[in-house]
């Protein structure tokens, strides 16, 4: 701290204006925004350039003109992707998707974590939670390179055993029915006990002293985790809900893109991985810009709407 | 207080139902290891379900005896050291001034950085972003897009406030320090626990990342390990490696099967070794995120 500014401080007898504290700051910690100038660049060359081009779905874009050059084209590859034949297919797909992923991907970590936290011995607590973090370690094409291993019709564990029980093989990851389920359930491996994390330490949150009166007061394990466990973490379901239905449109491409093929796609085809193959594989820059777009404000519009209805319905918000 | 038989029983089915939940995570991994490690033709056949019959390398072997492979391997080991040391730096140099509460106009900065959140351009405006700056085809195109992560800078905003105590900071400036100096000399050394969790979180984030080589990578000698494994495992590209040394189809299936296993491993590997910390620094990151979160 220089003395000038340790003065001017001092000497302050109103609060001085927003425009002259800014300035002061500025003198005084001048390195500081030295040290966050690069990150400040890196937001606006990698996050906001790439928002200025999402205008390249209002126009016919072409390279060589640029994005501010090339001509306006108003709504037309909206309209085209309304009316063309994917439209309800990857809708359906991704929504579909995201709620099997609600109904069963979520619930599941709350359940596993309640259940760790009535385990009374320790050691037993701790062995579960190392084995069952361990595959959320495991990259995407490694997973789906497990379920592929584990599926397959005729050398996979899982035909074996339908097998050994006097079944038919299934080719799961050619039938379209499957699809969905195999995408959800092997989620729900690699994922739930990372996500039960967050429970835990809410669990663990939770004051010993309600345990005990309700002991007395005669409730039974299962009372007490229904009227003080799951209140208790009821606030980060919720919050953890609202960020789960506020990115619904957004299938997690990357596993998605692995598990398709052409035998499956009526299933599996969704807006994220479409716009990868319009976009990338068929330079159809325009057009899968709008459907990107199409998806990014339908998510913003869910998180918002979604968000409100918590504040109101439970008093707990994002923002 | 004694437990009625109802208590008793339910405490019964917890361990029972964990010890269901136990078997269902551990029995694939246990699979692929022993597998990895049999002889493929048991495995084909169905003869191992647990532990490894007739100990056999041969996936192993093969895998290192790929030149393709290593390559990736060693592009992955330049790209993982590479981001994450980019990403660590650009982490502090975000989170610190954000963290100092005398740091004016940190709340516009913040939402600045929150903003792209919850809104972002898309795949193809930054793919041609991308490619306008002349990344395509260099490692940088790996890297740069995703310098920090904003999730992150939170996480380490929310610890240097929360950790360090402003008290020393204070005396720190009070004494001569400039800001820099206080970040280098005070916050930081006071912040490995939090440095370890980043390190580890980018990390394992590179490792396992295959998406943007995918889109910007051409060349074949750049690929990372994991364009490799998908080739292998998901598109069952593995002619060269078992082709090349085998007539019969029998043994070309089989050697096809024991390098799927045994790459699983290999790419697994540094994950399963650093596992161990990994946990310990990993669930201390994610319950700082969730304070604030």
């Amino acid at each position: 701290m220089n003395s000038e500014s340790a003065v001017e401080t001092r000497s302050l007898g109103t609060r001085p204006s927003r425009g002259t504290r800014l300035l002061r700051s500025f003198r005084r910690n001048w390195d500081l925004y030295l040290l966050i100038s690069p990150v400040i660049a890196y937001f606006v060359i990698f996050h906001y350039i790439p928002m200025y081009g999402v205008q390249i779905a209002f126009k016919h874009f072409i390279a060589a003109k640029g994005i501010w050059g090339s001509d306006w084209a108003g709504f037309v590859h909206f309209e085209r992707f309304f009316e063309s034949y994917y439209f309800w297919r990857l809708i359906r797909n991704t929504v579909l998707i995201n709620l099997y992923e609600l109904a069963v991907a979520f619930p599941v970590p709350i359940m596993l974590a309640l259940l760790i936290n009535e385990a009374g011995n320790r050691r037993f607590q701790r062995f579960v939670q190392t084995v069952t973090y361990a595959p959320h370690f495991l990259s995407t094409v490694v997973m789906v390179g497990l379920i592929l291993m584990f599926l397959d019709p005729e050398n996979g564990i899982v035909n074996r055993i339908i097998q050994a029980f006097g079944g038919e093989p299934v080719s799961f990851m050619t039938e379209p029915e499957w699809f969905k389920t195999i995408y959800v359930l092997s989620g729900v491996w690699q994922g739930m006990g990372w996500s039960s994390i967050i429970y835990l330490a809410a669990l663990s949150g939770i004051d010993p002293a309600l345990h005990e009166a309700a002991k007395i007061d005669g409730a039974s394990r299962l009372q007490r985790i229904r009227h003080i466990n799951l209140p208790g973490i009821l606030p980060t379901i919720v919050i953890l809900l609202i960020l789960n239905v506020g990115s619904m449109m957004n299938v997690g491409f990357e596993k998605i893109y692995l598990m398709q093929n052409s035998l499956n796609i009526e299933s599996s085809d969704v807006i994220s991985t479409y716009v990868y193959e319009r976009g990338i594989l068929g330079a159809e820059y325009s057009f899968s810009t709008a459907v990107g777009l199409f998806n990014s404000v339908i998510n913003c519009l869910l998180l918002v709407i979604v968000n409100a209805v918590a504040r109101r319905v439970n008093e707990t918000s994002l923002w | 207080m004694r437990e009625t038989a109802a208590d008793r029983a339910f405490g019964v089915a917890v361990y029972v139902i964990l010890s269901i939940v136990l078997v269902i995570i551990l029995y694939p991994l246990v699979f692929v290891a022993s597998a990895s490690i049999s002889d493929p033709l048991t495995v084909l056949r169905g003869d191992m379900w647990l532990f490894p019959t007739k100990i056999s390398f041969v996936g192993y072997e093969r895998i290192f005896s790929n030149p393709e492979i290593l390559a990736g391997y060693a592009n992955t080991i330049l790209y993982t050291v590479v981001g994450t040391a980019i990403n660590l730096v650009m982490t502090i140099l975000a989170a610190y001034p954000l963290s100092r509460r005398d740091f004016a106009g940190r709340q516009v900065i913040t939402w600045f950085i929150v903003f792209t959140m919850f809104f972002s351009g898309g795949l193809i405006p930054s793919y041609l972003l991308v490619k306008d700056l002349g990344l395509i085809n260099t490692m940088w195109a790996l890297i740069l897009p995703g310098a920090v992560s904003v999730w992150n800078i939170i996480i380490m905003r929310t610890f240097f406030q929360t950790s360090i105590p402003a008290e020393v900071q204070e005396s720190a400036a009070i004494d001569g320090c400039s800001n820099i100096q206080t970040l280098l000399r005070i916050v930081l050394p006071l912040s490995m626990p939090i440095i370890a969790v980043m390190v580890l979180f980018y990390a394992v984030g590179h490792w396992n990342s295959y998406f943007n080589a995918l889109i910007y990578l051409n060349d074949r000698e750049k690929y990372p390990l994991q364009l490799f494994l998908r080739e292998i495992l998901i598109k069952s590209e593995v002619d060269q490696m078992a082709g090349s040394m085998t007539a019969s189809t029998q043994t070309y299936l089989m050697e096809t099967e024991a390098i799927k296993y045994a790459i699983v491993i290999v790419a697994n590997l540094p994950v399963l070794m650093l596992y161990p910390f990994l946990q310990k620094y990993f669930v201390k990151g994610m319950l700082i995120g969730a304070i604030k979160g």
